[in-house]
């Protein structure tokens, strides 16, 4: 059941993970990308990325995608999210999960983020070729 | 004693992140990181989130007298550790105490903030950071920059003329 809102998502990661990904998501889903905002760790102190990474949240309800947990984004934005109960962490982002979120976005956070790890996870998979 | 098991000496402001748990942690191979910071060893929340990140090593939280206090047994240890200090300041006094001479002090990420001139793309510094390198070479520590194990290391003469 949809609440009526349409998340944001935050892609936040290093160099230029972020722009890069958001770019594939534009290029594979069209304008749905603009539910995607990027954020480059390059050259920032923790406090700036946090800084940033808050403005770019605001009050909306969102998703803060990140690439690494043990790092300098996973920090920034398990901090910028602590205590907020409209921003949830999703850390090992890939693109299949983007690209359910961009078209999943209107559902409420409890049954979105769920999915979007599930589709994360079931997108790795192996292929081998046999004898 | 003044080689392992303190792999590595390091200032970096965003302390346990992915340079230091990926690019050094791979080649170091650290059983825990000892993090030195006044201010951080009263906060809850954010000792977690430090933890967190160092995957499955260890994480000891301390301020600088009781590093200073426990550096000798840190040495004397099993363990592979990695010390990381927010800021210069905290290095030096650190070393103020006369136990960081002969070792070697790897200056990682200090970013672009209020008073900082850049020296390079990973390490700025203010007058008062020049003045702490100085006194630290001067007791006996030698001191480079370099972000990541594999990068050319930057000598101290150099980063002062910057």
């Amino acid at each position: 059941m949809s609440d009526g809102v349409l998340a944001l998502g935050v892609v936040v990661g290093h160099a230029e993970i972020a722009q890069g990904m958001i770019g594939a998501v534009r290029r594979i889903a069209g304008d749905a990308a603009d539910a995607l905002q990027p954020l480059s760790n390059d050259g920032k102190s923790p406090d700036q990325l946090r800084n940033e990474l808050d403005a770019l949240a605001g009050d909306q309800t969102v998703v803060v995608f990140v690439d690494l947990q043990a790092g300098s984004c996973g920090m920034a934005a398990l901090s910028c999210c602590r205590d907020r109960v409209r921003r949830v962490v999703v850390s090992g982002v890939n693109l299949p999960m983007l690209l359910d979120f961009v078209f999943s976005r209107e559902l409420p956070l409890d049954e979105l983020v769920p999915r979007l790890i599930d589709q994360g996870r079931s997108a790795i998979s192996q292929h081998r070729a046999t004898g | 004693m003044t080689d392992v098991p303190i792999v590595l000496l390091r200032v970096d402001e965003r302390l346990i992140h992915g340079q230091v748990v990926i690019g050094w942690g791979n080649q170091l191979r650290p059983d825990r990181y000892l993090v030195v910071d006044d201010a951080l060893v009263q906060s809850g929340w954010e000792l977690e989130l430090y933890r967190l990140a160092a995957c499955d090593a260890d994480v000891v939280f301390v301020g600088v007298d009781e590093a200073c206090q426990r550096i000798q047994e840190w040495r004397e240890a099993p363990s592979r550790s990695i010390l990381l200090t927010r800021d210069i300041a905290a290095m030096r006094r650190i070393a103020d105490r006369g136990v960081l001479s002969g070792e070697r002090v790897n200056l990682g990420g200090i970013h672009h903030g209020l008073g900082r001139d850049e020296v390079l793309a990973y390490l700025h510094l203010t007058e008062e950071d020049r003045s702490d390198l100085r006194a630290m070479a001067a007791a006996g520590v030698e001191i480079t920059a370099r972000d990541l194990p594999d990068a050319h290391r930057v000598g101290l003469d150099t980063l002062l003329k910057s």
